[in-house]
C-alpha cells in the first residue's frame, strides 16, 4: 500500500542524520567492523597470494606429472622402500608412450656423481632423462639446446648442465661446447638450462646435470633398470585416466596376477597439488574465521550503541507514535540505522583491508589477491550483523507504550 | 486528495451551521448529538495497578463530543484529566466501558489498530511541544503523512499548506530550535491537521508559553476550529484557556463533576 521508497529514503535520511549529528559514537561504533571485515579481507587476500603461489610452485613442477617408481619388496619379512626393486625398464617408458591419455614420457635414472672439467671438480645429481625432459618438466634451456631424440637413440656422450653445477665447475665461463668428465666418460656440454631455484623442500633444482637415459643406463650405471619414469599426460583432467590406463598396462607387462599387489607405484603430482592447495584453503579459512570473530565484537558494539540511541530517543518514539507509527515502522527505522552503520563500516573495512592487502603486497615477497568474493561476502556479512544486533534493540524501540514514552524527559 | 480536502470543507461548513444552535452542540454531557457525533464515552474506567495497590484514575466517564465542537477540560493534576485525554486520543485503552469515535468502537483495538487511528483521525498538540529536533519544520509536518504513505511530494504540498494556515510559510527550512516556543507550537498544530485528522487533541498547549504567546496560540486553534471545522479537545488547568472552548466538562477524581456551556463563543 504504502509507497516503499519514500518510506524508505525517509527512514535512510534519517540514519544518515542521527549517524552525522554523533559523528564520533557512530565512529567508534563501527569501528569493530571496520577492523572486523579489514582482518578479514586482508587475511583472504593473504591466504590466496599463497596459494596461488603454491599453485605456481607446482605447475613448475611438471605439467599434469605423473611419477612412476619401482615398488616396495618384502622378501623375508624385511620391507623395503618404495624405488628399491628393480622392476622399471626403458621397455615399459616406451609402452607407456603409446598409451591414449598419455603425452610423452621419459624414464629417468639419477644418481650422484663427481663431475670434472680442467682442474674443477663438483659432486652433482646425474639425471638420465629422455629428450622429453624440458617438456615434461616444463623447463627450457637458457643456452644452447636440450638433446635430441637421436641422441638419446644413439646413447651420445651430451650433457645439459643446470645453473649451479655449471657455476661450480666453469665460474664464468660458458660451457657450452666443453667437454666434462662423469666416470672418465667425456660428455660435451649442448645446453644450459635455465634457472630454476629452491624446490619446496630446500633442494637446489639448479645443481644437476642431464644426459640421455640410454647413455646413463649402457655407459653409466651399467644396467637396463631406470629408477623413474616421468610421465605428461595430455591435460589436467587426463591424470587420473592416465595413472589407470599405466597401471593396467604395467601389470600386463609385468604379468602380475589380479591378486598380488603392482610392484611399481603411481604418483598423480596433480593430486598432489590438489592436497597443497586444498591445505592453503584450510590455512585462508582458518585465518578468516578468527578475524571474523572481530565482526562478532563489532556486531556486539552496534547493539551497545543502538540501546542508549533508543532510551535518548524515547521521546522521539513517542511523537512517532502520537502521528501514527505502528510496531513495525519503528522496528524497521531503527534496523534501518543499525543496518546503515554496520554496512558503511563494511565499506571502510573493505577499504582498510584492501589496503593492508597491497602494503603486503608492495612491502613483502608475499603477493596478496583481493577478489570479489570475500568483498561481497564481507558485504553481506556486516549488513547482517547490522540487522542482526540492531534486532533487539529495534524490537524494544517498537514495543514502547506511547504514553509512557510521551512522558519521558 | 484535494479534493478530499474541498469534500471535508463543504461538510464542515454544514457543521458550522449545526454548531450555531446551542441545543445541539451543549447540553449536559452524555447528550446524544445525533448525526454529527464525534465521539462518545460509555462509563469509561482506568485503574493502574502499582505494585499492590490499584489505583483508579477514572471511574465511570460518559461524554458526547459532536464534530467540530471545541471542548475544554479542567481539573487540578491528578484529576484524572489526562488519562482521559490519552484515552480520547487513542494512545492509551481504557480498562472498562465503551468508546465509540465516529461510531466506530475502538476500545478494544490493537495498538497498531490505534495507531492508524491516531494517524487517520487525530492531532496532537502537547504542552512540550513533542518537535523532533532533528528534523526540519516541515519534515515535522510532513511526519504523519510519512505513516499513512502520501507519496513525498503530495506530503510536502500539504505541508507547506499547512504552514500557510499558521502562518510559517517562510519556518519550513528551519529546525525546531531556531523558532520561538510559540512558533514550535503552532508547528505542532500545523502538524496535527496537516492529514485532514478531525480532532485535535490539545493538552495544557500554551503550559510553557508566555500569556501573550499563548493567547496567540490560542487563536490558531479557534482558527482551524472555524476554519477547518476541526472538533478540539483541549486540556487546560488555567481557568483562561479553558474559557476558548465552547463548552467547558470539570474533571475531579476521576468523574465529570460539572458540564456548563459558555455563552460568550458561541
Amino acid at each position: 500500500m504504502k509507497p516503499v521508497k519514500f518510506v524508505f529514503f525517509l527512514d535512510l535520511k534519517s540514519a544518515y542524520k542521527t549517524f552525522i549529528r554523533n559523528k564520533i559514537r557512530s565512529f567508534l561504533t563501527i569501528l569493530g567492523i571496520v577492523i572486523g571485515v579489514g582482518a578479514v579481507i586482508a587475511t583472504v587476500s593473504i591466504g590466496q597470494g599463497a596459494s596461488e603461489a603454491i599453485q605456481s610452485s607446482i605447475n613448475a613442477m611438471g605439467a599434469n606429472m605423473l611419477m612412476i617408481l619401482p615398488g616396495s619388496s618384502s622378501l623375508g619379512g624385511v620391507h623395503s622402500g618404495f624405488g628399491v626393486l628393480p622392476t622399471l625398464t626403458l621397455r615399459d617408458a616406451y609402452a607407456i608412450r603409446k598409451l591414449p591419455a598419455v603425452k610423452t614420457d621419459s624414464g629417468m635414472m639419477g644418481m650422484a656423481q663427481q663431475v670434472v672439467w680442467r682442474g674443477n671438480n663438483w659432486a652433482t645429481l646425474i639425471n638420465g632423462a629422455n629428450s622429453t625432459f624440458s617438456e615434461i618438466r616444463n623447463w627450457p634451456v637458457a643456452k644452447g639446446t636440450f638433446f635430441s631424440h637421436g641422441q638419446v637413440v644413439s646413447a651420445a656422450n651430451v650433457a645439459v648442465i643446470g645453473n649451479t653445477a655449471a657455476t661450480e665447475l666453469f665460474g664464468l665461463i660458458n660451457p657450452i661446447g666443453h667437454t666434462i668428465i662423469i666416470k672418465n666418460i667425456p660428455f660435451t656440454v649442448v645446453g644450459l638450462l635455465s634457472i630454476r631455484g629452491f624446490n619446496a623442500f630446500g633442494q637446489d633444482q639448479d645443481d644437476i646435470v642431464v644426459i640421455p637415459i640410454t647413455t646413463m643406463l649402457e655407459k653409466v650405471a651399467g644396467t637396463t633398470w631406470v629408477h623413474a619414469i616421468a610421465v605428461s599426460a595430455k591435460s589436467a583432467k587426463d591424470t587420473s585416466k592416465a595413472q589407470s590406463e599405466i597401471t593396467a598396462l604395467l601389470r600386463q607387462r609385468h604379468h602380475i596376477p589380479a591378486h598380488k599387489a603392482s610392484d611399481f607405484f603411481v604418483r598423480n603430482l596433480t593430486q598432489i597439488a590438489q592436497t597443497a592447495n586444498s591445505s592453503a584453503n584450510t590455512f585462508t579459512v582458518l585465518l578468516g574465521s578468527i578475524a571474523a570473530v572481530s565482526l562478532l565484537v563489532g556486531g556486539i558494539g552496534i547493539m551497545n550503541i543502538m540501546l542508549v540511541s533508543v532510551t535518548e530517543r524515547t521521546r522521539e518514539i513517542g511523537i512517532r507514535m502520537a502521528v501514527g507509527a505502528k510496531k513495525k515502522d519503528i522496528l524497521k527505522q531503527f534496523l534501518i540505522e543499525s543496518s546503515v552503520l554496520s554496512l558503511f563500516g563494511g565499506v571502510l573495512g573493505i577499504g582498510a583491508g584492501m589496503g593492508i592487502s597491497s602494503a603486503i603486497s608492495a612491502f613483502s615477497p608475499l603477493k596478496t589477491i583481493v577478489t570479489m568474493e570475500p568483498v561481497i561476502i564481507a558485504l553481506i556479512f556486516s549488513l547482517c550483523v547490522g540487522i542482526f544486533f540492531g534486532f533487539y534493540p529495534a524490537y524494544k524501540a517498537s514495543r514502547m507504550n506511547p504514553v509512557e514514552a510521551l512522558r519521558y524527559e | 486528495m484535494n479534493s478530499g480536502i474541498i469534500k471535508e470543507q463543504a461538510k464542515d461548513g454544514d457543521i458550522l451551521k449545526f454548531q450555531g444552535n446551542p441545543a445541539v452542540s451543549g447540553g449536559e454531557s452524555g447528550t446524544a448529538n445525533g448525526n454529527a457525533q464525534m465521539i462518545r464515552l460509555e462509563d469509561i474506567r482506568m485503574t493502574y495497578d502499582v505494585g499492590d495497590i490499584s489505583y483508579e484514575a477514572l471511574r465511570g466517564i460518559d461524554l458526547d463530543v459532536g464534530k467540530g465542537e471545541f471542548l475544554s477540560i479542567m481539573g487540578a493534576s491528578g484529576s484524572g484529566k489526562s488519562t482521559l485525554m490519552n484515552i480520547l486520543g487513542c494512545l492509551d485503552k481504557p480498562t472498562s466501558g465503551r468508546y465509540f469515535l465516529e461510531g466506530r468502537d475502538v476500545s478494544n483495538l490493537t495498538s497498531d489498530e490505534l495507531a492508524e487511528i491516531r494517524n487517520k483521525k487525530v492531532g496532537f498538540v502537547f504542552q512540550g511541544f513533542n518537535l523532533i529536533q532533528r528534523l526540519s519544520v516541515v519534515e515535522n509536518v510532513e511526519l504523519p503523512m510519512y505513516y499513512s504513505g502520501i507519496p513525498s511530494k503530495e506530503a510536502r504540498d500539504m505541508a507547506m499548506e499547512a504552514l500557510k494556515l499558521v502562518d510559517l510559510s517562510d519556518k519550513g527550512n528551519k529546525f525546531p530550535n531556531q523558532i520561538s516556543g510559540g512558533e514550535q507550537q503552532r508547528v505542532a498544530i500545523a502538524r496535527a491537521i496537516v492529514n485532514n485528522a478531525p480532532i485535535i487533541m490539545a493538552d495544557e498547549p500554551t503550559g510553557n508559553l508566555d500569556s501573550v504567546r499563548g493567547a496567540d496560540v490560542m487563536n490558531f486553534f479557534k482558527k482551524v476550529n472555524a476554519e477547518r471545522g476541526v472538533t478540539i479537545i483541549l486540556v487546560s488547568h488555567d481557568k483562561n484557556i479553558a474559557n476558548y472552548g465552547r463548552r467547558l466538562i470539570t474533571v475531579k477524581d476521576g468523574v465529570i463533576i460539572s458540564s456548563s456551556i459558555i455563552e460568550a463563543n458561541l
